[in-house]
């Protein structure tokens, strides 16, 4: 047992027990914004580079940061004691993983340390904690395509996570690889929307097939199809106005949209993608089991990764839901779509 | 979620029953509650910290309030706490003496900025303004067509150029055009950027410096985040924020972005988006949000209504009475009386935590018509009658029951209601305790 197995025993037990105010910081008032801010800021800005060159340079840095400072920890003879998992859980609930998902992972630990040699266990720990961040978040997985037709992918999500953005990205990645794809502007209730994926299809290369502003979003979907149908497409994305999952006739609405693709296209939707944007927090879980519920989700693509944001939630949504995540956005230009890595997700969660 | 933390705060306050002053014990285990409410509300978790130190700090050794439990009182210090730390009411815009008064919208990407410029631009030309759009956000496809087409919507001019133009240059055109047409506001709609794109950022600052806004308010998508902290401050060190509106608050969302925007900041939020209709921007309510965000709105009204009720001095003398079995009709009226000042019984039942656990209480269903005519009947009483129930014979009892318009088989049943009380309160023992436990519960056959 030694102080490994007590430490920890007893830290699992008071997990959200208790606050973690340090002395120094009890004493530091929180309406005081500038210390607040001072620690907002301690990442700093980074220069301005391209963004992959930035979210490279993060995950390289994600190494540093984890093994750094589990080696501060080791240097100071610090056992594997509360602070050690305070620190842990702190990453944890800050990178969005959400205090259940948290604590299952702390817990799942709590056998480890128990059985870890003393002093020595650190780096193990925090190699399993990955390895079971991994298993949550499952292989990668890949796009699904039809083998023969048109592959469609529906693309849906609430306001303003990057569902045009994405569409366009994937529409470019699509013709990239020679593929013939047809984007359908299924939203029809935002002002512009149609607009802002006529330009997406103009840069992608890729025909849009359109109504009018306020048109029945079903309607667009049969076209797309038909459109597709009839130019031997082989990719059909869809766009459809950003809604929240509260929206009860909006998920109606979205619904027979989906119902239409399945009638047009045998097999189709191949993929339902939703689009979560990496600095949500708890309520995407809400929305990906509200989404799941109406359109069958198949996949999530996770938006605006270059941010600071981690997107942990992700964790919590693919634990409960069976959601994996497929793609993640790095950016607001044509190439900054990627498909997901496990690995670079999970060190990239423990970086700071 | 809610049901969670409630059913957890039943939990909680059923283990709390100490009396006195609040122990170090008490406020840890409603504190332990309180942060993973925070937490799941995505509240940031420095910002949970500091809070939760403040509070126990502020809460350790203080009297509990006869009305409450050791565990509501706990949330009471926290509520206010919260409400105080969420700011005042301050949904004004900051108007500039020499109009037009500028005002910059700020934000991530797909935060609401562009919708919500309209709806402002709607909500300050009922006010009897005279605004003006400005679609600086001349990077994001079709922005700029955006926000002429919820410009025509709205009746309110937007000054645009073309896509790719000079968002500063685009800024400063519409102030001094506002200026030519007299306009008194100016709205500026910029594109939405990452807090750290220093390119971006650093175009904000120049704008910011070429228009001299009175306003820069940082648009937060209520659905935000531990990173809101991140975004709201850097912004705030890049531009000195002046304020903050919360989108996308129509939803399920916890909001406990909020709070976070609010104490890295120090900035008031002015107002909350609702909807993705053009009139959805309301004034931002702290003590609404503090509920919000906490997930135990109906706990925090019921606190609220038993100690406006409750009477400390009524409290102790119904005590003494039962001690000394002299509970009457009249303390019984007086009860009533009480619980009509809380509200409906039904509400009041499904307000308190823990009732739910007494003897199947939660299955009852409160007859508020009955509750009314018990009242009448009491109210028809002399004050003998009420004092001495075992004088009401039949002659009184026509009498009753025709003073306040029932019948002889209500007033019967009224009689045999209160003797049930009486019963049952001298059973509860423990006098004074029970008299407030049976005070606070309602614990009284009204109920069917
Ligand atoms: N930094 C960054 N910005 C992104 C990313 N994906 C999308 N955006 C930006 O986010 C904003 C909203 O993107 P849209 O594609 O319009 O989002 P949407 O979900 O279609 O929005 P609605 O249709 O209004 O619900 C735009 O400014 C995009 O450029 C990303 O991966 N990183
Ligand atoms: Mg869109």
């Amino acid at each position: 047992m030694g102080v490994t197995g007590g430490g920890v025993g007893r830290f699992v037990k008071r997990l959200f027990t208790k606050d973690e105010t340090k002395d120094d910081e009890r004493s530091r008032p929180p309406s005081d914004s500038n210390a607040l801010a001072a620690d907002a800021g301690q990442s700093g800005p980074e220069e301005a580079k391209g963004v992959i060159a930035r979210l490279r340079e993060r995950l390289a840095r994600t190494r540093d940061g984890l093994v750094g400072r589990v080696e501060a920890l080791l240097g100071r003879k610090v056992a594997l004691d509360d602070e050690f998992f305070e620190e842990l859980e702190a990453i944890l609930l800050q990178a969005d993983v959400g205090v259940k998902a948290t604590a299952r992972l702390l817990r799942g630990l709590e056998a480890r340390a128990a059985g870890a040699r003393p002093g020595g266990g650190a780096n193990d720990l925090i190699n399993h904690l990955k390895e079971e961040v991994l298993e949550m978040l499952g292989p990668r997985e890949p796009l699904r395509k039809t083998p023969s037709g048109a592959t469609v992918i529906m693309v849906v999500g609430v306001n303003g996570t990057g569902k045009t953005t994405t569409v366009g990205k994937l529409g470019y990645r699509f013709r990239r690889e020679g593929s013939k794809v047809i984007l359908g502007a299924s939203d029809t209730f935002r002002a512009a929307a149609i607009e802002q994926l006529e330009i997406w299809g103009e840069r992608a290369g890729a025909d849009v097939i359109r109504h009018e502003e306020g048109g029945d979003p079903g309607a667009v979907a049969y076209d797309a199809c038909q459109a597709a149908k009839a130019r031997r497409a082989d990719y059909v994305i869809l766009d459809t106005a950003g809604r929240l999952h509260t929206r009860v006739n909006l998920m109606e609405e979205l619904k027979k949209v989906r119902r239409v693709v399945e009638r047009e296209i045998p097999g189709a939707p191949h993929e339902v993608l939703l689009v979560l944007d990496a600095t949500s927090g708890q309520n995407a879980i809400a929305q990906a089991r509200t989404f799941k519920d109406a359109v069958e989700v198949t996949g999530i693509a996770l938006t605006k990764l270059d941010g600071t944001a981690k997107g942990g939630v992700v964790l919590a949504i693919r634990e409960e839901l069976g959601i994996p995540v497929k793609l993640v956005g790095i950016g607001e230009g044509l190439e900054d779509l990627r498909d997901f890595d496990p690995v670079e997700f999970a060190e990239a969660l423990f970086a700071r | 979620m809610f049901e969670n933390l409630t059913a957890r705060l039943q939990e909680t306050f059923r283990r709390l029953r100490g009396k006195g002053k609040l122990s170090e014990r008490d406020v840890d285990e409603a504190l332990r509650e309180v942060r993973i409410a925070l937490l799941e509300a995505d509240v940031n978790f420095k910002v949970v910290r500091d809070f939760i130190a403040r509070v126990r700090e502020r809460a350790c050794g203080q009297e509990v309030m006869a009305s409450l439990t050791p565990g509501q009182q706990v949330i009471k210090i926290v509520n206010s706490e919260l409400t105080e730390l969420m700011g005042g009411r301050e949904s004004k815009i900051q108007y500039s003496p020499k109009p037009p008064t500028v005002i910059m919208l700020v934000g991530l990407q797909g935060s609401g900025k562009t919708t919500t410029a309209a709806k402002l631009a709607n909500l300050l030309k009922r006010q009897g303004k005279h605004p003006l759009l400005v679609a600086s956000d001349t990077r994001r496809p079709a922005a700029i067509r955006q926000l002429q087409v919820l410009g025509e919507k709205v009746g309110v001019d937007v000054v645009a150029t073309r896509e790719g133009d000079d968002a500063v240059r685009v800024a400063k055109q519409g102030v001094a055009r506002a200026a030519a047409i007299g306009r008194d506001v100016v709205i500026i709609d910029t594109a939405g950027r990452l807090h750290i794109d220093d390119e971006l950022m650093d175009e904000l600052a120049r704008m910011k410096g070429e228009v001299n806004p009175s306003e820069v308010l940082l648009v937060v998508d209520a659905m935000t985040g531990q990173d809101a902290v991140n975004v709201a401050g850097t912004f705030n060190e890049r531009l000195g924020l002046s304020g903050i509106i919360l989108t996308k608050l129509d939803g399920d969302a916890r909001g406990g972005a909020a709070l976070s925007a609010r104490a890295v900041t120090g900035r008031p939020i002015k107002f909350v988006g609702v909807g993705e209709k053009v009139e959805s921007l309301e004034p931002f309510h702290p003590d609404r949000m503090a509920s919000r965000i906490l997930g135990m709105g109906d706990v925090l009204s019921l606190i609220e209504k038993a100690e406006a009720a409750y009477d400390e001095a009524k409290a102790r003398k119904l005590a003494e009475k039962i001690r000394s079995n002299e509970f009457t009709l009249e303390d019984f009226a007086d009860q009533l009386r009480q619980m009509r000042k809380i509200g409906p019984l039904d509400e009041i039942l499904s307000m308190i935590p823990g009732l739910g656990r007494i003897r199947g209480l939660s299955d009852l269903k409160v007859d508020e018509g009955q509750l009314k005519r018990v009242e009448a009947i009491v109210n028809s009483m002399t004050l003998e009658e009420r004092r001495n129930p075992a004088i009401i014979d039949g002659s009184r009892r026509k009498r009753i029951a025709r003073g306040s318009g029932t019948r002889i088989q209500d007033v019967n049943s009224v009689l045999r209601q209160f003797e049930q009380v009486r019963d049952m309160l001298r059973q509860f023992g423990g006098a004074e305790k029970a008299a407030r436990r049976a005070m606070r519960k309602g614990a009284f056959p009204f109920v069917k």
